[in-house]
């Protein structure tokens, strides 16, 4: 498959809290329309580079540029004006208000009319939601939320949607239609970045996988050669990478 | 029962006035968990305001103490506050001592620390008869105001779009600005509708008493701050629900305490807060997501 030109390019991206280096010199580049995942064990910095590209931390070092903009020096609110969208680790849906108020502050950014209509497009796209419009988003499960979350995201219509770890806490059944949505989204021509500590659920969906741990990216690839590649448990597990000079291999 | 419902409407009506109060911290804390005491001096500068413009029409001199405690408020963000706002909770709450004091001495400086007289409205002082009953015209309209203000204020955050963002800032402020809701917008806000509420309370207190004075503001503030705890800090019903019964109590007890114990009602009232934080640390209305702002 190809893709189009870079959307998302990290270079150099360094991403400390206090003495602790969370993204050790990190290079990352999603091409518009694919679907690239990182996947590495917990405390990997995975996390710490989504919320960079989010413009929720900022870096200590190293550039990110969206669309050939660089997104230094822009306040929080103003990354999803750009186009980018994300889905946090632990979804972050307000609790207290309701399903329908958490839509609308998906649309916070847009000022166009048709937000009524996008958002019966996903009431019918997630029938739960529908359902619910009216009760405080605390009353929906786990799986819920995580519709929730998504269809929120998709309410600001990015161009690149970053998850984190949608998958975390729901049954099998749910990780399947989540993903089931990914595809279909991705359909529609958002790029995607997803963050996954699930590795065997993201080769099903990405075109593209960065093996993520101690703060680097270890080994990457097309996700065909990385599913098979005997390499992989190793560096996700971080068994005696460097020794074996994988840190710089596969790429 | 002619004196039971007048202790009763006069608990209601002092309840509300502390509601009021309540309330502009409860908004603050909700959006900035900033405990701003500096509330207090809105409330004085407010007073200061009608004293100032006393003899012009009864609307402009309101419609002046409302601007005046509105910009007030909204300064002392920008100035004080904004520049804080990563700040701990700690420090935040240090800077709103600093920014009352300061305020209030600078009051002391400009006019002095002299109570003066301020006949504002005299005709509330009146009373009225209902049902039989002679009730204080000042009460009613105290009550009447603070269910008036409750209702608008549920309205703007229930239905309009930026009071979506203050209550979705209010609950995880990172993720609404994740979401593209701007935080200089919703702090302002909070601060401008803190300066209404201070005002409104102002023009009800300056009828009760008659007089304005520097400390004026600091002494409802802390009683109502207590109420916002019993309440729960961060929760809007909650600050309102604690103001109110914090209010309330203290004259239910000044009228039920032995003359000899009367002195001591606020210990009685803050028994009451110790037993309430005792079993309910929360509040009684405990707030949601209580999360780091960001």
């Amino acid at each position: 498959m190809s893709f189009g030109a870079p959307l998302l390019e990290v270079s150099g991206l360094v991403v400390r809290y206090g003495a602790i280096a969370a993204v050790r010199g990190v290079d990352l580049s999603v091409a518009e329309g694919e679907i690239a995942s990182i996947v590495g064990p917990n405390g990997a910095g995975k996390t710490s580079l989504l919320s960079a590209a989010a413009g929720i931390v900022t870096p200590a070092q190293g550039k990110i540029a969206f669309a050939g903009k660089p997104l230094s020096g822009l306040v929080l609110e103003d990354v999803v004006a750009r186009g980018i969208a994300l889905v946090p680790e632990g979804r972050h849906i307000f609790a207290s208000l309701t399903v329908m108020e958490n839509l609308l502050l998906g649309a916070t950014v847009r000022r166009d009319g048709a937000v009524p209509d996008d958002i019966d497009r996903y009431f019918s796209m997630f029938p739960i939601l529908a359902e619910r419009r009216r009760q405080p988003a605390g009353q929906l499960s786990g799986g819920e939320q995580q519709q929730l979350a998504i269809a929120r995201a998709l309410l600001s219509r990015p161009r690149f949607l970053m998850l984190d770890e949608p998958s975390l806490g729901l049954a099998p059944t749910i990780v399947d239609q989540v993903y089931a949505v990914l595809r279909a989204i991705s359909g529609q021509g958002v790029t995607i970045l997803l963050v996954e500590q699930n590795a065997e659920r993201v080769f099903g969906v990405a075109n593209r996988v960065y093996v993520m741990s101690g703060g680097e990216f270890v080994l990457s690839g097309a996700a065909t050669e990385i599913r098979g590649d005997p390499r992989f448990d190793a560096a996700y597990f971080g068994v005696g990478m460097h020794a074996a000079g994988w840190a710089t291999s596969g790429r | 029962m002619e004196r039971l419902v007048q202790i009763l409407v006069d608990a209601v009506s002092v309840g509300s006035l502390y509601a009021l109060t309540a309330l502009g911290i409860g908004l603050i804390f909700g959006v900035m968990r900033l405990i701003n005491f500096a509330q207090g001096e809105l409330i004085t500068f407010a007073a200061y305001t009608l004293l100032a413009l006393f003899g012009l029409p009864v609307p402009v001199m309101i419609f002046g103490a409302m601007v005046v405690a509105v910009a007030l408020a909204v300064f002392t963000e920008r100035a004080a506050f904004r520049p804080l706002r990563n700040a701990d909770p700690t420090t935040l709450l240090i800077s709103s001592f600093a920014v009352s004091f300061f305020l209030q001495k600078l009051l002391i400086l400009a006019v002095g620390s002299r109570l003066k007289g301020l006949d504002f409205l005299p005709a509330l002082g009146h009373e009225v008869e209902l049902g039989g009953i002679r009730l204080q015209l000042l009460q009613i309209v105290t009550i009447v105001v603070g269910v008036v203000v409750l209702i608008a204020l549920t309205w703007f955050l229930k239905a309009t779009r930026l009071g979506l963002h203050m209550r979705a800032a209010a609950e995880d402020f990172r993720m609404a600005r994740v979401l593209g809701v701007r935080a200089n917008s919703v702090i302002a806000m909070a601060f401008a509708l803190s300066g209404i509420l201070a005002a409104t309370v102002s023009c009800l207190i300056v009828v009760q008493t008659g007089v304005v004075q520097p400390r004026m503001g600091l002494q409802l503030v802390i009683i109502a701050f207590v109420g916002t705890v019993i309440g729960g800090l961060g929760s809007l019903s909650g600050a309102a629900l604690g103001g109110f019964l914090v209010g309330a109590g203290s004259i239910l007890l000044q009228a039920s305490l032995p003359p000899e114990l009367r002195a001591f009602r606020e210990a009685f009232v803050f028994i009451a807060v110790a037993l309430v934080l005792l079993f309910r640390p929360q509040g009684l209305i405990p707030a949601r997501g209580l999360r780091e702002r960001f």
